[in-house]
């Protein structure tokens, strides 16, 4: 990385100090170009960077699917080997599940969070950008496993012993180990600094029963990745320990028990799920609200369920595992809890039916997502609960009917929704709205296309198909089926072709001035993030805001007349910040961060080709740890922000640095 | 609405990692809140390891090496007694630190960091005893799960080690004062968790038989 060598304009008159306290980096003041995205610790443009790299990931994982589709169109499909094939579909999973539903939910948090409570940023900004490093290097790394002899094949799950070196020979399985590992600390110091953002930065007022429901569902997520991620770290260290240095955890001839790696990754792996789900259902609860017209249904039921979930969350894992032989009492406890667990989320939708009841619905496109959301959801909700009856389970283990079930939930709840937040909020991010027609054109392929995909799997389940095979033979009534579910795939892609279709569109009519900016608040919103200019400005808010009940914003623009009708008191225009203070004072952008980031794939490279090349990467994590932690948080040389000021006293600076150090611990 | 005073420069307005827990809504600092938030993480990686040694601790091969052949119970109390005089020596660095005390600050950083020096010291004497008597990392089951979960542990204290060593330097170098007390204390926080974790492992590991 090059040394930044201009000198910074300094409005105070005072001499330059010490720019660089080790003397390797300036303090990067970029403010625009590629520089200013690299160093960046505003948590809008982490979350920008979270979504856009979720985005491609995902075009990644869906071509995977695409090529499995291909294969199994019809009878003794060849495309494929076996071989690949079994890598293609764990990429798949792992890709759709570690590095797009993970990362699309951790834009939402880091792009919303810290407005939907009327703060300046999240606590640590910088280790902010070190979680969204983290993840990004960790991602890269795990699909660098195709370049060097092909991805991991033992599964999403990866069950021992079939993950041992015997069994999965080549370097897949460690690149899944490694990569998830490095992933997995970019959620736990996300989770960390999430929820001291939330718990800690809350504007004047914001109550913990005032916050927006989606950050509550925010909250719970980070809970949940807060107490999983330490439990897949330990079963991927001893994976790796076994491949890499002959432990014995998972050789069966050893002692060994596989049932410990399927505990601890679903112990990690059923929390998973609801990581997964919960900001769906936040995002659901914010856009159901704003296009009825009405106050979410319940609120506090809204949000006591969402606890329970991540408390419940915590008790079904071994209803994974009901083939595996854990014996009839665990087997009857877990069925029971599994059903149990069913009940928070019937609240849910139950509560989403009627805060549409009686209101004045408007179809926009983000409404049209979020009304799925519940529909699409339901059906895999209620396949998942015939999963909870056990002897039915047993039959429908490793068909395409847990296939068709996990689908419905994650591509029906969770992309969906996703897709409903990113035409909901796309205004308030980038300043236009996406095209209304070509959303519709999009939402409706989604919705057929899915339906064409997922559906059918549940009759080829039934029928008997399992899942995982490379190729089936002709004559088992497979075939039309699986035609049906072929073209469906090819229907979502076209569906995410019009996606990104809209995207382009819509960006380039936007600058070249075909569709008019689309205002601080254009759904006539409910929750802060609106009260502020769109794009929102570097500093969030131009003012504190206090907050004296839920909706504030709404409440602002509302009022009653006498006889108690609800009736409009303001524009959102006229209620929203205008975005142009510019004495705030904001957190410095720094390099430490990706420094940091950048030795955690090297050390896993090392420990897969060569050990040598672990002395490098540790050289980059401890030096960049020790340059974050001398660098202060805030540049003491720099007016910043936007224009100058006062800079903060000494002893605030140093006193950050000090308390630095415990986070990098 | 949006002509109220605006007070930019006020440290409620200090967006940052600061540590000093300006507009801290639950009053607890957010340093202070996200250490704590790590430990309780740290406690399912233990629980994690823990759990999967107490599995494989007893599914060796019959006549294979196990605890009751290598354990030396006199040798490592000793060292878990330094280690647990360590934490006292920690909360005296605190105190003295809260003071304003910066020299008896920096001499009961210096001695916990010692103290947690001879405790991996210990550890490193043990493994090698270890392993001369046949218990190598991959010899059976016990031995991969006891070094994984004592190792690991080892290393949590030397990263505490790093971490008192670097509170020394920079309070020698005079950048540690009595207002980052709270600092001495958040990696105090770090350091009484890993002797906890310590008597756990200690008990179930080698007391328990």
């Amino acid at each position: 990385m090059a040394i930044i060598e201009q000198p910074l304009a300094i409005g105070t008159g005072r001499a330059p100090e010490v720019r660089s306290p080790l003397g390797v980096f300036a303090r990067p003041t970029a403010k625009g170009g590629w520089r200013s995205w690299v160093t960046t610790v505003d948590h809008k443009k982490i979350g920008i960077m979270y979504g856009a790299a979720g985005l491609v990931f995902f075009l990644v994982g869906g071509i995977e699917a695409l090529l499995i589709r291909i294969q199994l169109a019809r009878p003794d499909g060849s495309l494929l080997s076996a071989e690949t094939y079994n890598q293609i579909y764990t990429m798949h999973g792992v890709t759709m599940i570690f590095l797009v539903a993970m990362p699309l939910g951790a834009a939402f948090s880091n792009y919303f969070i810290p407005l939907q409570v009327g703060a300046r940023d999240v606590a640590f900004p910088r280790l902010n950008a070190f979680s969204f490093w983290c993840f990004l290097v960790g991602g890269l790394f795990l699909s660098s496993s195709w370049i060097f002899g092909g991805g991991a094949d033992g599964g999403w799950f990866a069950y021992a012993p079939n993950t041992g070196v015997a069994y999965s020979p080549g370097h897949g399985m460690d690149f899944y180990a490694l990569g998830l590992q490095i992933t997995g600390i970019a959620s736990l110091v996300g989770a960390i600094n999430l929820i001291t953002t939330v718990l800690n930065m809350r504007t004047k007022g914001m109550s913990l029963m005032r916050m927006p429901v989606l950050t509550w569902m925010l909250l719970v997520t980070q809970f949940l990745l807060l107490f999983a991620i330490p439990v897949i770290t330990v079963a991927l260290f001893l994976l790796t320990f076994d491949r890499r240095f002959g432990a014995n955890f998972f050789r069966v001839e050893a002692g060994a028990d596989p049932l410990l790696w399927q505990h601890l990754f679903w112990i990690f792996g059923h929390p998973e799920v609801y990581v997964l789900v919960l900001p769906a259902f936040g995002i659901v609860s914010e856009i159901i609200p704003t296009f009825s017209r009405k106050p979410i249904f319940g609120y506090s039921f809204m949000v006591g369920s969402g606890i329970a979930i991540g408390f419940m969350g915590w008790g079904v894992w071994a209803h994974h595992m009901f083939v595996s032989g854990i014996g009839p009492l665990s087997v009857t406890a877990f069925s029971l809890s599994t059903m149990f667990i069913a009940v928070p989320t019937g609240v849910k939708i139950l509560n989403w039916l009627a805060t549409m009841w009686g209101g004045r619905l408007r179809f926009e496109v983000p409404m049209l997502y979020a009304i799925a959301v519940p529909a699409m959801f339901t059906i895999g909700g209620l396949s998942g609960v015939t999963h909870s009856v056990s002897p039915a389970d047993t039959q429908q283990t490793d068909t395409y009917y847990i296939v068709a079930h996990f689908h419905y939930v994650v591509f029906g709840g969770i992309i969906m929704a996703f897709y409903g937040g990113f035409y909901f909020w796309w205004p308030k991010i980038f300043g236009y709205k996406l095209d209304s027609k070509l959303g519709k054109v999009n939402f409706w392929l989604q919705l057929i296309g899915m339906n064409m995909t997922f559906g059918p799997m549940h009759i080829l389940g039934l029928q008997g198909m399992s899942r995982r095979i490379d190729h089936y033979s002709p004559g088992f009534g497979f075939e039309f089926w699986n035609l049906i579910v072929s073209i469906g795939a090819f229907i979502i892609a076209l569906s995410v072709a019009s996606f990104l279709v809209n995207v382009v569109l819509s960006t380039v009519r936007y600058k070249r001035g075909l569709i008019p900016p689309a205002g601080p608040d254009p759904w006539d919103a409910r929750s802060l993030e609106w009260m502020t200019a769109s794009p929102v400005p570097e500093h969030n808010f131009d003012e504190e805001i206090e907050v004296r009940g839920l909706d504030e914003f709404w409440h602002r623009k509302y009022g009653y007349d006498k006889d108690h009708k609800v009736v409009r008191i303001a524009t959102g225009e006229e209620v929203a910040h205008k975005g142009d203070n510019k004495n705030v004072h904001l957190p410095s952008p720094s390099y430490w961060p990706l420094v940091v980031a950048l030795g955690l794939p090297l050390i896993g490279y090392g420990l897969i080709f060569n050990l040598l090349l672990t002395i490098p990467g540790a050289i980059l994590l401890l030096g960049g740890v020790y340059g974050w932690v001398m660098e202060p948080p805030d540049d003491p040389n720099k007016a910043h922000g936007h224009d100058d000021h006062d800079d903060p006293s000494p002893g605030l600076a140093l006193a950050s640095v000090g308390a630095e150090e415990v986070g990098n611990g | 609405m949006a002509d109220v005073a605006v007070a930019t420069h006020a440290p409620a307005e200090h967006a940052g990692d600061d540590g000093h827990g300006h507009g801290a809504s639950t009053g607890i600092s957010n340093t202070k809140l996200a250490m704590w938030l790590f430990l309780g993480s740290e406690c399912l990686l233990f629980g994690g390891l823990i759990s999967t040694y107490l599995l494989y601790k007893n599914r060796i091969a019959e006549g294979s090496i196990g605890p009751k052949d290598v354990f030396d119970i006199p040798f490592t109390s000793a060292s878990s007694f330094v280690l647990l005089m360590s934490s006292l020596t920690m909360v005296l660095a605190l105190s003295a630190i809260q003071r304003g005390d910066e020299r008896a600050n920096r001499v009961w950083l210096l001695t916990t960091a010692v103290l947690g020096s001879i405790f991996i010291g210990g550890q490193i004497y043990e493994f090698t005893g270890f392993y001369r008597e046949g218990l190598g990392y991959t010899t059976n089951i016990f031995g991969s799960a006891f070094y994984t979960l004592t190792g690991f542990h080892g290393v949590h204290v030397s990263i505490g080690i790093i971490m008192l060593m670097s509170l020394f330097v920079r309070s020698y170098r005079g950048h540690l004062h009595q207002a980052q007390a709270e600092t001495v204390e958040i990696i105090g926080l770090y350091w009484h968790f890993v002797d906890v974790v310590w008597i756990v492992i200690f008990t179930i590991v080698y007391l328990i038989p």
